[in-house]
């Protein structure tokens, strides 16, 4: 009876956001996908189910590469934020004190700034006749404008691990600062030292933090639009480009529908990899 | 001990200096009286400010943006907040599935729900236009509201609003009288995060938005002309102190509601 009576309440209110999300997700999803199988010739769409357009998203060195350039930038970007982010949550964690607060603020402030022009930014400090050469060439360290800045993968790495540091250090702060610190006064009273600490007890009771800060940064690097455009040039674009060009300029929304459901299919296997990961990590200790 | 403290400080400073230094090129260009961004600075002038005030592209796109931010920010802190009650107040068949299913957009990179909302409205015939920009933006902005309306309900003493019933109010009275000042802090937090995720929003955006331009997708096309950079910069300038702001508000907000829940376990234990 109880429990009926929750259902009905929960449910009553429950719907509406509900049901907006089936429309609005769920739908489109679906819709996405089952263009995906369809063809366009020109204007008219082709309602027969083929696999022609995964054929091409899978097989065409041009979609290979977008889709390799983008995993590898994704993940160095991961892995050069979370060596980054972690030594700075450890700090703000273990000695930030009465000013942890404080530090965290300072730390996301940056976050809420528009990522569009921050990415921008980064096009005027690396470019031709940007800040770093034109201040180098005034400091007198150079004489010629260095042009290995901009428009290649290193730029779109750099920009991204600025956009999305900041992220990654709220959840590794977060699992840090459960740990019981009287572990770490036993781990000592029983003769560790700091750097087998570390890896006895800190990193590993740290890593859900750790696996939540991956997802946090690899999921929007993987599709990201605006970075790439920026500052990658046509060496650093990623899929999401590729994307947007499918859809717009090439007139072909099918194949632009496969890219996204397999760029959607290789976010879920690998997210799914560090969840997984972090299970069979916890289960260890 | 104390030696790696001091190596750690470091980091954390070389750090903040490299998250800061790009954005403080935002206001010391947009003053600098030059057509081109590059070191040395030539002198102080607000011409590029000026500037702004006669871009009427600029002023619609504002107006456009403040529109969609306005609109999806309430809605979708509506959607939060009703998530959020069911989610804190209620056990029920499918609770977990719906409710993380709500959160998906979370997870989801930003051009998926992009290409996938376009997908749809072009499949319906339907056109695109600002309300289309609405609804992406609700549906992006729902689960930051859904988390932080659940932190606010949290918090919330659920004997205080049985004793409101026990008292005799009706469930209307308790909830204007006592739930929604409880958790107005939260609500407060909701818009604010809200209007500042869709006012920066982009690709949805640029997606969706058809022939009316949103202030991000403006400044997207601003970007393709050179004279117009220092201008830009101004713009930016603007959003930065807007956006510093708003987050600041938010931040002060957040606190109160965790003071709240300080009280409300204070009040617990006497």
């Amino acid at each position: 009876m109880y429990f009926s009576e929750h259902n009905k309440k929960g449910w009553r209110l429950l719907g509406v956001p509900f049901i907006f999300a089936i429309f609005l997700l769920a739908v489109p999803i679906a819709t996405m996908t089952t263009l995906s199988f369809w063809t366009q010739d020109y204007l008219t769409l082709i309602k027969t189910i083929t696999l022609d357009n995964y054929k091409q998203a899978w097989f065409q060195p041009v979609f290979q590469t977008l889709f390799a350039r983008s995993l590898i930038i994704s993940l160095t970007v991961t892995f050069i934020t979370i060596l980054f982010a972690f030594p700075i949550a450890y700090y703000i964690s273990f000695y930030g004190g009465k000013r942890k607060a404080l530090w965290l603020f300072l730390i996301t402030i940056p976050f809420w700034t528009s990522y569009l022009l921050r990415m921008f930014l980064w096009k005027v400090i690396l470019g031709y006749n940007g800040v770093l050469n034109s201040f180098f060439e005034w400091l007198g360290v150079i004489t010629e404008p260095l042009t290995f800045l901009l428009y290649n993968s290193n730029a779109v790495v750099l920009a991204l691990v600025h956009g999305w540091a900041p992220f990654a250090i709220l959840p590794i702060f977060v699992s840090l600062e459960k740990i019981d610190r009287s572990l770490l006064e036993a781990s000592n009273d029983l003769g560790d030292n700091n750097l087998s600490q570390f890896f006895r007890i800190i990193l590993p009771l740290s890593m859900p933090g750790v696996i939540g800060a991956v997802l946090i940064i690899f999921i929007p690097c993987i599709g990201d639009y605006i970075t790439p455009k920026l500052v990658g040039g046509p060496e650093g674009l990623m899929i999401a480009n590729m994307i947007q060009v499918q859809f717009s300029k090439a007139n072909n929304a099918p194949l632009a529908a496969a890219l996204s459901v397999t760029s959607l299919l290789i976010v879920g296997i690998i997210s799914l990899l560090f969840v997984f990961l972090n299970r069979k990590y916890l289960r260890n200790y | 001990m104390k030696k790696s403290n001091k190596i750690f400080k470091v980091i954390v400073i070389f750090f903040l200096v490299f998250l800061y230094a790009p954005a403080l090129l935002l206001p010391i260009f947009s003053f600098n009286n030059s057509k081109v961004i590059s070191f040395p600075l030539s002198g102080f002038s607000t011409i590029w400010f000026e500037e702004l005030l006669y871009e009427n592209t600029l002023h619609n796109a504002l107006f456009n943006s403040l529109l969609i931010a306005i609109s999806s920010t309430i809605l979708a802190t509506i959607l939060g907040t009703l998530v959020a009650r069911a989610s804190t107040r209620y056990i029920f068949y499918g609770k977990k599935i719906s409710i993380t299913f709500i959160l998906v957009p979370l997870i989801l990179p930003e051009i998926i729900l992009g290409v996938c909302l376009l997908t749809v409205l072009i499949q319906l015939g339907l056109d695109l236009n600002l309300w289309s920009v609405v609804l992406g933006h609700t549906l992006l902005i729902t689960p930051f509201s859904t988390l932080i309306m659940v932190s606010a309900f949290n918090n919330l003493d659920i004997s205080l609003e049985e004793a409101s019933l026990d008292l005799g109010m009706s469930s209307f009275q308790t909830f204007r009288i006592i739930i929604l000042p409880m958790v107005s802090p939260g609500l407060i937090s909701s818009l604010l995060i809200g209007f500042v995720i869709s006012l920066d929003e982009f690709i949805i955006a640029f997606f969706l938005t058809g022939v009316e331009p949103t202030l991000p997708v403006y400044i997207w096309s601003q970007f393709r002309f050179p004279a117009k950079l220092p201008s830009t910069m101004a713009l930016g300038t603007i959003l930065l102190i807007v956006s510093l702001i708003l987050v600041s508000l938010f931040e002060y907000f957040r606190r109160r509601m965790e003071l709240y829940n300080y009280y409300s376990v204070g009040l617990d234990q006497k």
